[in-house]
Order: C-alpha cells, then structure tokens, then sequence
C-alpha cells in the first residue's frame, strides 16, 4: 500500500443502541495534507476521530495506519501509532509548566535532565513554529498558548498525524491566523493533519482536502479549491439551503434596560464583571462577542438576578434590579426572559414533559394550593404547532427531543410572556443549520414585536449579519460597542483580545 | 460483547426485570439456606406461612408493616429532592420523645384530647430533629448523609439517658425502664389492628397528592432534578428544602409516636426497631412511588414476622432472613442495571451492520 497515505479508513461501522453514528463510512489522509472532516453536530465527525483516538472500537471496517491494517484499542495504542488528538477542552495541568504537561505520561528515564528536556522542547517547538516557553505555568497561559502546549505535547509524543477537534471554536480569529499557520508548518514537514469543524470558511483557508459527513454516511471527498461554501452547506445539510440571515429594519425604540458600571466577582474573588456600561434599546438585537468565558454568563446571569452584584445598577425601565432575586423580578411583572446556556441543566427540566417544563414559569402565577395542568396543555398543544415542534406529544420528557426542538421549547415558553428584553445565551449551539435559523427567525420576530435583545453569540458571522450592534468582552469589560454594519471581522478579533475600540453607547 | 443505552424499556419489561431479580435472589438464598442444612422450599413456605397463616400472624405482619409505610413516604420526600436523609432513625426516636412527653405528663386529658397531642408533638419533634440537618445543608452545605446518620446515634442515646436517668420509672425497681403509658394515651384498635393503619393510608393519600397536584409538590420534584432550574424559575430552594425536611422528618416522628403509644405503651430507645435503615431500602424499591410504597412495605414486614418465626421452627437465625432481605436488595438495584442498559453480542452487531447497509 501506498505509504503516503497515513490514514485509511474503510467501511467503518459505529452503532450505539439503535442509532448508527457511523455507517459504512471511508476516510483517507495523506502525509503533509490538512484534511478538514465536515458536517452538522451529530453527523458522526466525534465518532468517528474517536475509533482512530482509541475510544471507541468500530463495529466493522478496518482501519490502516502508515499502510498497516490496525487495530487500536485504547488511547495509548492509538499514541504508539503516532496518533495525536487535541480535544476542544484542553488537557492540561493548570499547576504545571509547559515542560511538565509535556512529558507527562511518557516512559523517559527516572531521573531525567531538566537542561536536556527544555533544549529538545525548544527544538520541536522551533521547527514548527509554537512559540511556548517550557518553563510557563499553564495558568499563566492565554487560551493560544494552552493550545500551544496541547499541539507540543502531541508532538513530543512522536505524533504525526494530528486530530484537532474544533480547534477555533475558543480562539480570536487572530489566534486562528497563527493556528493555521501551525497547522500549515505541521503538514509542510509531513504531519497528517485532520480538523473537526462546521466553520465553512475556515475549511475553505486551511484545508486542501474536505471530507462530508451527513447522518453517519460519507457524502463525499472533495479538493477544496474546486469546492465553494455553498456546495458544502448543500451536502452537509442535503439539500440547497439560504445561508444569509435577515436583518429586518425596525425603528429603535426607547432604552428598555440600562446597565451602569456593573461590577462582579466569582467564588475566587477574581472580578469576571468590571464596570460594564450600556444601554439595550428596544426593538434591537445587541450582539455580545467574546472569547467564552470573558463574562457573558455572568453578565445575563446577573441581569437574570441569579449571579451576586458587588456594585452598579440594572436599570429596567428606571427601576433598579440589583440585589432582587428571580423570584421578586418575577412578581414585580418585569416581562424579562432569559434563555440560558444550558438548556437541559437550568432552562428546562430535562425528565419533565413540556407541561411541567412550561409550570416552571407558570406555576408562580396560579393561585391556591394545587397546580392546574389543564390550561397549560392547550397552551402546549398551541405551540407544537405554531413552532412546528416536532414532538410524540405534550406528555413527553423534553430530553428525549432532538436539539433543535429541545431550544424551541425553551424559546417558547419564554415568548410565550410576552416578555419586553429577552435574553439569549448562545441559542443556537449545538443546532444544525435548519434549526438555527428557525431560532434566528423567532428572534427576529421578536425584534420586529419591539423586543429589545440581548444575543450573546459565538459565531461572528452570525453576530455581524444578525445583530444591530456588537458588543465586545474581554476579561469581563467592554472592550467595544459597534455598529454591526461599519465592523469587520478583524476588527471584532483584536477587540476580543483585549484591543480597545469605539465604545458608542448610543450609535443607532 | 458490549452495553449499550435502552431506548425501548417498557414499564412491563421494566417490572418483568425486577421480579426476575427478587426469583434470582431466592434462589441464591436457597443456596445459603441448603448450605446451612435445611430445605429451602420448606423453609421458604414456612416463612409465608409464618407471616401470614393465620388472623393473628396477618395482624402482626401489617402492625409491623406500619411504620414501615409512614416512614418510607417520610424519606420519600427528601429522596424526591435528592436529599439523602438517612436519619428516620433519630427522627423516629426523637418524635416518640416529645409524643412520650405529652403522655407522661399531662395524664388527666382525655383521650381525644391527648392522642391529637401527642400525634402533634411527634410530628414536630421528628420535624426539629430533620430540620437541623437541613439548616446546615443549606446554609453550610453539609453533607446531608453522615449529619442525618451520626443524628441517630445522638437520638439513641439520648433516649437511653432518659431512660436510665432521669425519666426511669421508681416503681420499676432498678430496672432500666420509662413508665407505662397510661390507658389513655395508648392508640385504640380498629379491626384489631392498632389505629395507625388508618393514619398510614390517610399519609399516603396525603402525600401522593401533595407530590403529585400540588404547587409544593411540584416544585420539590423540580429542585431534586435540578437546583439551577430551580433558581432560574424563581424558586427559593433554601425555603423548599428546609420545609420539605421538616415535613419529612414530621412525618417520621409520627412513626416514633405510634409505636410508642400503640405497640411499646412507653418509650425505650429499642423503639424504632431498626425501621428507619429498612424504611430506606423499600423507599428506594418503591422507585419513589407512594402508591408502591404499600405493597413493597407489606412484602418487608412479612420478610421480618416470616423470619422470626423460621427462627423458633428451624432453630435458624434470624439473621438468615436479613440474608435474605439484603439479597433481595442487592440484586433489585443491580437489576436497574438492566433497566438502563442491555447487552449485546459481538453475532447481534454483526447483524445490525448488515441491516445498515441495506
């Protein structure tokens, strides 16, 4: 067999109870080539990088590895054969160095010479371009570094073929930039390179070959430069679909919610809010961009009366709301709804049917001892079918729904209020593309109803397209507030990184 | 051969399950029972025979089956919110205390008067004694399970001083013994069963449509799935759990003042009878349903009279028949195992693959 082609997967099967995550699916890699492995969540990218990792086993199909049919049984093996995978979630050691975390795991020789370690450290690391000081604390690192380390550890265990699972997905798109020219050094010295991701134009940079995942199955093989996004939305999706997102025109409205030198800290002490100024208009989307992490739970959180204010005010329509819990916001009718990251762990009750779903906000309002269901199942059996919710029925466990309808539920019972600020925290993630724009679309909706919008998101794309302004966070200030139409991407980048923009409370 | 995650359990193979697993953990125990020379079939009939055989030994099995109810829907409640309270014990005790209080010391009321009283005391001294537990939870957040647990061995002995010191009867002659209850602090019979098994049906009627209809209910089924969503929906949690606590621990106290007044007619810290550790295991069989709670509690107390009473025809142990009530335990929590989960052959996903392709 040819001995370019690092990875060979044939015909390879996964099936999990009923589901096939994986049928019959082939997969090829050569040395010095960036393959990117595409396809909506659930189309079986993870299952399938996780049989070459050595999670799981395939239930058919071989795998070959440098021409050699293999069989790989755990993690470990999977090393041995020079297979290195970087998880989305670093697996780092926060209390150790770069060099430590390194030679984690390694069989070296008991007492090994610090000197030696750092120059062969320092030798990968120049040959490929990571700029990593082996001495570093991992906790001193910012979240490039970190990757830095995941990407050095790999190699210095011999790796040479490369698994890197959304590697972007945490990353400012400059970040991404000196990413991809890692990746590019990787292959140019003969690595195999394989990237998980749904990012179009990403894969359209960086890749010079592109694999199609749809419901399990290969769709397709494709060289990048013959391909466009457009044709790899249509397969990974199945058919033709409308990528642009509208942005329907609505007169600004007054300020519904005026935040003002909002101040917070967390368990540690460290401050993840520092003075966040800003006014939310209604009838507008204000878009929050940010590297995760820079404070956008605890911003909607606090907004939501669920995260401790230490100093600031949360003006809603001149009424101050710090220090109220959800309860009083509730009872106080301040119509505000609040979709939160997690939709499973704190949106909704995940063994509950929708009816008990929608008590959770409901049940406040009824009087007397006893809950009545009844009204409330009207309600629901109105909503699977203005929602299109494809659902067995009211009485069934939400968590048994696919993603897309788990987040319309959510959505539902939160419009269903009528609400005057709705709060978004990343809506769509974890949806597929026909299912994000159905959300988007709701949204937009409510916009149009003179909702005023808060939409924290992940996608700049998204952001840019969707939103009226942009707001940027970093390390929980703000580091720019824009006008979605006269920003670039670029721009947002080097705001998401600590760069200073125009910070415009009021640019309409 | 691997596992892979149920979509397809039904209640009725669910149950098929369960059963399957209490016939496998006798017929392990048929093993053990053989091994110590006996028949087991026999001794498997006489203890039926013993736990209900006659009028008498069916009144036994339910008076024991009693307390078994009411403290398993007391448990229930804080097993609903995920709060391991395995403090019955200490509860039970320390409901009987305060109902035992009322019974020695205001002698001259009448009985309509006293035993509403001392039902009372007992509700609220189970509930103080869960309560403490609970405050420290919330407020601390304690470990709910080793509080509840050391609580009891503080309950005991704390009756045990009573009873040795200053609550020891003069007219017992030394002996180590709290005194009597008078006649009318004693629970009357109804059909020859003492009167707790009307409060049993009325808890768990009570309860049943408490958890189930109520707003309460409701939202202690939310905060043990999920104390985020809880707070997201603006429930205050802290006032839930302790509240809950307090009824559960209530209602356990209730056990401790019916065995008092209606089976030992005095307190004596023997009294719970190790209820509060076998009220957990049929809570937790019952799959924390009130409704089942009935027939899982009745099924235990015969397992106890049943036991006994093998130990005086065989000249066995009755630890044997504790053998038997851990096996049945021990494989019905293992079966949930096969509830969740099944196994399937390398053959079988050969199969699958095939149909795939198809």
């Amino acid at each position: 067999m040819n001995q370019n082609v690092f990875v060979k997967m044939e015909e390879i099967s996964k099936i999990f109870g009923t589901v096939k995550a994986n049928d019959h699916i082939n997969f090829e890699v050569n040395k010095g080539e960036i393959h990117a492995l595409l396809g909506e969540n659930g189309a079986g990218k993870s299952t399938l990088m996780n049989m070459l990792s050595g999670i799981y086993k395939p239930d058919s199909g071989s795998i070959y590895i440098h021409g050699h049919e293999v069989k790989i049984n755990s993690p470990k093996d999977s090393i041995q054969k020079g297979i290195g995978m970087i998880h989305q979630h670093y697996k780092l050691v926060e209390v150790q160095t770069a060099k430590e975390n390194v030679i984690m795991g390694q069989s070296g020789k008991f007492f090994m010479k610090d000197k030696e370690l750092s120059e062969q450290i320092k030798k990968i690391a120049n040959q490929f371009g990571l700029a990593v000081d082996p001495n570093k604390k991992i906790y001193d690192m910012s979240i490039g570094e970190k990757q830095a380390v995941e990407i050095l550890k790999v190699l210095y265990q011999g790796a040479d073929i490369l698994i890197m699972d959304e590697p972007t997905a945490v990353l400012t798109p400059q970040e991404t930039k000196k990413l991809f020219k890692i990746i590019k050094n990787m292959a140019k010295e003969g690595c195999a390179i394989i990237i998980i991701t749904h990012k179009l134009h990403e894969v359209m940079e960086v890749s010079d070959r592109v694999t199609v995942l749809r419901k399990g199955t290969t769709v397709g093989t494709l060289n990048t430069k013959e391909t466009s996004p457009k044709e790899l939305t249509d397969l990974m999706v199945g058919k033709a679909v409308d990528l642009s997102i509208e942005r329907p025109n609505v007169q600004r409205g007054p300020a519904v919610l005026k935040i003002k030198e909002l101040n917070a800290t967390d368990i540690d002490q460290v401050k993840v809010l520092n003075g966040l100024t800003f006014n939310l208009y209604a009838g507008e989307i204000l878009g929050v961009a940010g590297v995760a992490g820079s404070g956008q739970k605890e911003l909607c959180e606090s907004i939501a009366g669920l995260y401790p204010i230490d100093s600031g005010e949360i003006l809603y329509e001149e009424e101050n709301l710090v220090g109220k819990s959800p309860r009083d916001i509730i009872k106080k009718g301040i119509s505000m709804s609040f979709i939160p990251e997690d939709r499973l762990g704190m949106g909704l009750v995940a063994s509950m049917d929708m009816v008990d779903n929608f008590l959770l906000k409901e049940h406040h309002n009824q009087k007397g001892f006893f809950i009545k269901r009844k009204p409330i199942m009207k309600k629901c059996e109105e909503m699977i079918e203005r929602l299109e919710i494809k659902t067995p029925g009211i009485h069934h466990p939400v968590k048994q729904l696919s993603g897309g309808n788990i987040q319309k539920v959510l959505i539902g019972r939160e419009i269903e209020t009528n609400p005057h600020v709705l709060i978004t925290a990343y809506a769509v993630r974890g949806l597929d593309i026909g299912a994000s724009h159905t959300i988007y679309d709701l949204i937009n909706e409510q916009k149009q109803k003179e909702v005023a919008i808060l939409f924290i998101g992940e996608d700049l794309d998204v952001l840019l397209e969707l939103c009226d302004r942009i707001m940027v966070l970093c390390d929980g200030e703000i580091t720019g507030i824009v006008s979605s139409s006269d920003v670039t991407k670029e721009q947002l980048g080097l705001m998401m990184a600590g760069e200073k923009g125009p910070v415009e409370v009021d640019i309409v | 051969m691997r596992m892979t995650k149920r979509t397809d359990m039904t209640t009725k193979k669910a149950v098929f399950i369960r059963t399957s697993a209490i016939i496998l953990a006798l017929l392990v125990s048929a093993i053990f029972i053989l091994l110590l020379g006996h028949n087991p079939l026999d001794v498997y009939v006489s203890m039926i025979d013993g736990a209900f055989g006659s009028a008498y030994r069916i009144k036994d099995t339910l008076t024991i089956s009693i307390p078994l109810i009411v403290t398993s829907i007391g448990i229930l409640i804080a097993f609903k919110m995920k709060f391991w309270n395995i403090g019955a014990e200490g509860q039970i005790l320390m409901g009987a205390f305060v109902a035992s209080f009322i019974a020695l010391n205001f002698i001259e009321l009448p009985k309509l008067l006293l035993l509403p009283l001392m039902f009372v005391g007992g509700f609220i001294g189970g509930g103080l004694w869960a309560l403490i537990p609970a405050v420290l939870k919330v407020r601390f957040d304690t470990n709910e399970t080793i509080i509840t647990l050391m609580m009891n061995y503080i309950a005991i002995k704390w009756i045990t001083f009573l009873q040795y010191g200053p609550w020891r009867d003069p007219k017992s002659m030394g002996f180590p013994k709290i005194a009597n209850f008078t006649d009318n602090a004693i629970l009357p019979k109804v059909f020859g069963i003492h009167a707790g098994w009307i409060i049993a049906i009325a808890i768990i009627i009570v309860v049943t449509i408490f958890m189930n209809r109520s707003k309460r209910g409701y939202e202690i089924t939310v905060v043990g799935e999920s104390v985020d969503t809880a707070r997201y929906a603006g429930m205050n949690v802290k006032k839930i759990i302790i509240t809950s606590l307090f009824v559960s621990g209530g209602i356990c106290g209730i056990v401790g003042m019916m065995e008092a007044s209606a089976v030992n007619q005095t307190l004596t810290s023997q009294l719970s009878a190790g209820y509060g550790y076998t009220a957990i295991i049929t809570t937790w069989l019952s799959g924390l349903k009130s409704i089942v709670v009935l027939p899982v509690s009745i099924l235990f107390a015969a397992m106890i009279k049943g036991g006994s009473f093998i130990q005086t025809a065989y000249q066995i142990p009755q630890s044997a028949a504790k053998v038997l009530q851990s096996m049945i335990l021990f494989f019905v929590i293992g079966s949930e195992f096969f509830v969740q989960y099944k196994i399937v052959f390398t053959n079988q996903i050969n199969k699958l693959v095939k149909e795939v392709k198809q």
